[in-house]
């Protein structure tokens, strides 16, 4: 089966790209970084690949609203071309500024606020996968950087009952190894019911703030120093990956 | 016709709430209820009711907000409202955003004189007194930049506000004036020190030229039988500045005629270099942006600290902002463009709690800001423009002291990485060739920082230039950034690029057509952000967010269409010669024809002289609360934690973080970082600094020579090799005509050359600022002159074979035996500990023994290469107890160490260079011994689990819990935490 291929936008502002691509590439995908201007002129490229993600980053600087302008320029010009690609058995992510941006354009509902600390906030956190995703499929707890000021999900009371009813909140903030290490609140922006992801078409589509592709790697980790001493004194060897890993791998494997 | 839509956002309550707190803790007397926010957009283009329907579904989103184009949003009742919005002509990121919100939603272009203007109404009830609330306004906004309008509610109706359009309107001339210089002495001088007589009969601003300077410039035009336009002086003056040519460091000092630079920097390095021979790692040092070493056989890596204090003393925000931007665009004009990779920061800011007013005039009109009010500024700055670019922060530091009240230093500075070659074409050299056109990319061109750089070769005096303070714009390039180094570049369309910075054009152009041999601009093609700009303007202003190219003609309709993709505004405003000449017209008439011999080696040089400082006697320093002294110290905002920076700067965007900024599970700042710029190789950059101010008053060699022993150590301490590390050295010094301060900046020079050529760790590249001086008044109108100390900042860069092998401070496994390696005396000179006793003059200033420490380092490399080491610190300030207490709060585990006899208070807070402080696994202690056998050092005791520190000297002994020692540590900023 051939490596299948990854959409990853760019341009305006964004600027995970690249760690998002590596993520991908290590996990077996193929990834290409394309300016939205790109996308928007031939939308037919669209085609050729099976996952598409909006990476994060501070696009048009999240003036007037995080993932606002970006997002409406997404809907305005690509709303029935996304359609489509959705249409057809394929993924899409959204991760930190990308979650805020399909918000923003519709593809998932609710939307991002700022943290109540009203403050960019970059540590880990401990996430519980609490719903179903081929981007999540057999992982339990996965700790992973945030790196965001407008991260509290927010939507209606009824909006959030409906979510949770149909399995469409899929990462909660919770307590674990990260967050007790650090002595860290484990919900690191008052994110309502603790939603640190949803989904949406099936699972297939994926609108999370923290970063995996960050986490990704053995020495990408806040603790790595510590858990090799503590590898050595127990004749083990380091491990080259983390966590965050299994979710480009999932991406991967749903289509091999 | 203007239009104005106001959103609300009805779900985020944060920044309401956070105003409100702050307004709470700073005005407890007034009760303020309730705050709301909205955001306003003053549309200043005609727009159909249509339109404006269409344009006001775009800006909301109607989960969480609500809007209206009709009336300002408003809570039903309210006290007071204030409205905040740009003065004219600042950078309005917002309102470009919606501009570009707006073309989008009604597919209609704004032409030049249209904008769409932001602001903010903040709502607040309760009882406010009108006095208050000017006092809440001045909090909330700044006068320099911004304005505040204090809406009472009873003059409210019903949301009609009046609209507020903050158009620039300018009636400049489009021509070039005359300047006579046969002129009197006097007038003459006035001319040199504030600007040229316009014919509205104001000055224009410091040219900062001297006489000699000015009789040099005279004497140039009268050989070509004309006088000067105002566009040759302002450019003549803009690369002759202190700034641009460094002049303290370049002209003769004492009997060095070529200049300390010359001597002490650049002679340091090309004799390591020579030293190296094959195993010179240095590609490109001191002649690009930023300097540049060998990363491996594919990539370079680059660097350079910049400052930005004058700048950043008006408008903390704008200034760090476009400090870090700035720097960014001296890597991406490093060769052909690097990438930037991380960057770095260094506040040094009058005590955070001191409140003494002061004024930049004697009229007591213009107040200072408060120390707080500008590490919260600069704090900002740096947020904004580091996270928005997508560019790590891993390293800073902060420091205080009064010396740095009137000016603060702030220092930026950005690493970079760029491949060897594209193809066949080398990417880390370039050279503008005649016949390329001359292409400005990026921002448009307005009275932004007209005289930054002859501005911050002055004292900050009343008559600062409001102009001098911008804001940046990260996205606009951060736009450029991805062209240039996705697209643009590796299309190999242009053969030279470099920063527009200091001096605008007029600097940029100049230095590239240096490569060529001459250029010709025409000025009425560059695109300025509004119409009214004068020639002189447009060449020498400062507007940020702009690079210039050299591009090859068949090249640029490839590049343009590139650019344009980007949302890069891209022009070609002229063209490469090898005339000789820098040559200017506005239209077709001629405003500047200068010889570049002239503009930049025509500068008559001036013969400086130092004055040796008296030695004094420094009384001795007692032991006294030795004790209690380890909290109090760990609650200085000088080493105390600063982690309400560290965790508000992205520092894990790129996924390339090695080692963070807060090591181990307690958090403590780190002194260096480690990070992984190339997926697919194990090697790594180490980045440290240095600094120790606080030694100048004792002496200025000491002071250097700790500096760079300090960021050596640290970077070695990390896991850095000797053999691969370079460093930078930032000068910040005031008062720097006087004999005094030339004979410190003299000995300091001295120290740099020593001290890096002893360790073989080269200057790469280098800056200075020397006039970090504040004149003004008290709030008695009694004059005050605030000097900051000579300041030293040496950041060191290396680079490693294996990430894998760095170390951190914390401590990890009970059991593990700590070593402390290099020798402690009594050197408290400077110390924090005599500061804090109030004895900054007391004490001797510890000296750096080059040839000792260079073992050690040796050695330590060693040890960690061989993984012997299980955590590693450097002793600097505070020494080894508060060495000792932030390994332990990082790691969550305590110590129980032994020192050997020597005074108590020496052995826990002497400031002894050359230390570090490591443990070792216990079955590894053998080897460790071996291989630091012969060097000073002193096995102290062991990890335990109990989260105690007990350190005994002597007879003496001291013990202190973790949560005693952690909560001081967390003390100094912790009201910035909310």
């Amino acid at each position: 089966m051939s490596k299948p291929r990854v959409l990853i936008f760019s341009g305006y502002g964004l600027n995970c790209e690249e760690e998002a691509k590596i993520a991908f590439e290590e996990s077996g995908a193929v990834a290409d970084i394309v300016h939205l201007e790109d996308v928007i002129a031939s939308p037919k490229m669209l085609k050729n690949y099976q996952i598409a993600v909006f990476p994060g980053g501070f696009s048009y600087g999240d003036d007037a609203g995080s993932g606002k302008a970006y997002g409406k320029r997404v809907s305005h010009h690509l709303k029935d071309e996304l359609q489509k690609f959705l249409s057809r058995d394929t993924l899409m992510a959204g991760i930190c500024n990308g979650f805020q941006i399909v918000t923003s354009a519709g593809i998932l509902p609710g939307a991002l606020i700022a943290n109540d600390s009203a403050r960019f906030s970059c540590r880990w956190v401990d996430l519980e996968v609490v719903g179903e995703s081929p981007w999540l499929t057999g992982i339990k707890m996965l700790s992973v950087p945030i790196g965001h000021g407008e991260g509290k999900y927010y939507n209606s009371e009824k909006a959030l009952d409906l979510l949770e009813s149909k399995g469409q909140v899929a990462l909660k903030y919770v307590k674990g190894k990260m967050s007790t290490c650090f002595d860290l609140p484990a919900n690191p922006n008052g994110a309502l019911r603790d939603i640190a992801g949803i989904t949406g078409y099936e699972g297939r589509v994926l609108g999370l703030m923290p970063h995996p592709e960050r986490g990704s790697f053995f020495t990408q980790l806040p603790h790595w120093t510590y858990l090799r001493e503590k590898y050595e004194r127990e004749g083990k060897k380091a491990p080259k990956h983390a966590e965050g890993i299994e979710v480009f791998r999932n991406a991967v494997k749903y289509f091999t | 016709m203007a239009h104005r839509i106001t959103v609300e956002s009805v779900a985020d309550r944060a920044r309401a709430a956070h105003i409100r707190g702050m307004l709470s803790e700073r005005f407890p007397k007034a009760r303020v209820r309730e705050v709301s926010v909205t955001n306003a957009y003053t549309i200043d283009k005609t727009l159909s009711v249509a339109e404006q329907k269409k344009v006001t579904a775009a800006l909301t989103n109607p989960v969480i907000e609500r809007s209206s184009f009709v009336s300002v949003i408003a809570p039903k009742k309210f006290s007071v409202a204030l409205e905040i919005g740009f003065l004219p002509g600042v950078t309005d990121n917002v309102g470009n955003t919606v501009r570009q919100m707006i073309e989008d939603a009604t597919g209609k272009k704004f032409k030049v004189s249209e904008a769409v203007y932001s602001s903010v109404f903040i709502f607040l009830s309760g009882s406010v007194s009108e006095e208050e609330v000017k006092r809440m306004a001045l909090e909330l906004h700044n006068p320099l930049i911004e304005e505040a309008k204090i809406i009472p509610s009873w003059t409210w109706k019903r949301g009609h506000a009046p609209l507020r359009v903050p158009k620039v309107t300018l009636t400049a001339s489009s021509k070039a004036d005359t300047v006579d210089l046969h002129v009197p002495d006097e007038e003459l001088t006035r001319i040199g020190k504030e600007g040229i007589l316009g014919n509205d009969g104001v000055r224009r601003g410091p040219l900062a030229l001297s006489i000699p300077e000015l009789l040099a410039i005279r004497a140039y035009f009268d050989s070509l039988g004309r006088n000067p336009t105002d566009v040759e002086l302002e450019a003549i003056a803009q690369t002759w500045s202190e700034h641009c040519k460094h002049t303290i460091f370049n002209d003769p000092l004492d009997e060095i005629s070529e200049g300390i630079y010359r001597r002490y920097i650049k002679g340091a390095t090309e004799r390591i270099r020579k030293a190296k021979g094959k195993k010179d790692f240095c590609v490109s040092v001191f002649k690009d942006n930023s300097g540049g070493i060998e990363f491996d056989e594919k990539y370079v890596v680059t660097h350079k600290m910049e400052t930005h204090n004058s700048p950043s003393a008006l408008d903390p925000y704008g200034g760090a902002m476009t400090g870090i931007v700035g720097v960014n665009r001296d890597t991406l004009g490093f060769g052909l463009g690097a990438k930037p990779i991380a960057n770095l920061y260094g506040f040094c800011v009058g005590r955070p709690n001191e409140m003494r007013t002061l004024y930049r005039d004697k009229e007591k009109t213009v107040q200072l800001l408060p120390p707080r009010r500008i590490l919260e500024g600069v704090v900002r700055g740096i947020n904004a423009g580091g996270n928005q670019s997508g560019i790590p922060t891993p390293l800073g530091f902060v420091y205080a002291d009064d010396s740095y009240r009137g000016k603060p230093l702030v220092f930026a500075g950005t690493v970079g990485l760029v491949p060897k070659k594209k193809g066949s074409r080398v990417l880390s050299s370039k050279q503008a060739k005649a016949g390329d056109y001359i292409v400005m990319i990026g921002g448009r061109v307005g009275l932004d920082g007209i005289h930054g750089a002859t501005f911050s070769s002055e004292d900050l005096k009343s008559g600062s230039p409001a102009t001098a303070v911008q804001i940046g714009d990260p996205i606009t390039q951060k736009r450029f950034s991805d062209a240039l180094i996705r697209e643009v570049r590796d299309a190999g369309l242009y053969n030279s690029i470099t920063d527009n910075g200091a001096g605008g054009l007029s600097s940029s152009v100049g230095e590239m057509a240096e490569q060529s041999g001459g250029c010709v601009v025409d000025l009425a093609k560059v695109p300025l952000k509004y119409p009214g700009l004068s020639p002189w303007q447009i060449w020498i202003s400062e507007s940020q967010e702009r690079m210039t190219l050299s591009v090859p003609k068949k090249s640029w309709k490839k590049m343009k269409t590139l650019f344009d993709k980007h949302g890069v505004e891209a022009t070609v405003i002229g063209e490469f010669t090898k005339s000789g000449s820098c040559v200017v017209t506005y239209g077709a008439k001629k405003v500047m024809n200068v010889g570049l011999e002239f503009l930049h080696d025509g500068r008559p040089k001036r013969q400086q002289e130092s004055r040796e400082l008296e030695k004094i006697e420094h009384a001795s320093v007692p032991a006294k609360d030795v004790q209690t002294m380890l909290p109090t110290l760990l609650a200085s905002p000088n080493i105390g934690s600063y982690a309400f920076i560290s965790r508000q700067y992205d520092h894990e965007v790129q996924g390339t973080s090695v080692t963070k900024p807060l090591q181990g599970p307690g958090g403590v700042n780190a002194d260096a970082a480690v990070l992984k710029p190339v997926s697919e190789s194990n090697k790594g950059i180490v980045l440290s600094h240095g600094y120790a101010p606080a030694y100048s008053g004792h002496d200025a060699y000491a002071m250097a020579a700790a500096s760079i022993d300090t960021a050596v150590r640290n970077a070695i301490a990390s896991g850095a090799s000797l053999s691969h590390l370079a460093i930078l050295d930032n000068f910040c010094w005031s008062s720097s005509l006087d004999p005094k301060r030339l004979y410190q900046l003299r000995r300091a020079a001295e120290a740099c050359y020593d001290t890096a050529v002893a360790y073989g760790t080269p200057y790469i590249s280098g800056k200075d600022s020397m006039f970090n001086d504040f004149r003004g008044y008290d709030d008695k109108g009694n004059a005050v002159h605030i000097a900051a100390m000579p300041t030293l900042l040496v950041s060191a860069i290396g680079v490693i074979k294996d990430v894998q092998k760095t170390v951190t401070m914390d401590v990890n496994h009970a059991g593990d035996v700590v070593y402390l390696l290099g020798e402690t005396k009594e050197e408290f000179g400077g110390s924090e500990y005599a500061r804090m006793l109030n004895l900054p003059e007391a004490g001797v200033v510890p000296q750096v023994n080059v040839k000792e420490n260079l073992k050690t380092y040796r050695a330590l490399e060693k040890t960690i290469q061989g993984r012997l080491v299980s955590a590693a610190l450097g002793l600097s300030r505070g020494g080894l107890a508060v060495t000792a207490a932030k390994m332990c709060i990082s790691g969550g585990r305590g110590m129980s160490l032994s020192v050997p006899k020597i005074a108590p208070h020496a052995a826990l807070y002497s400031e002894s260079q050359g230390r570090i402080l490591v443990t070792v696994p216990k079955a590894k202690t053998k080897k460790f011994e071996e291989v630091t056998k012969g060097l000073v050092r002193s096995k102290l005791g062991t990890v335990i689990e109990e989260k105690n520190l007990a350190m005994t000297v002597g007879t003496s002994s001291f013990s202190w819990s973790l949560s005693e020692l952690s909560r001081a540590y967390r003390k100094p900023f912790n009201t910035f935490d909310v």
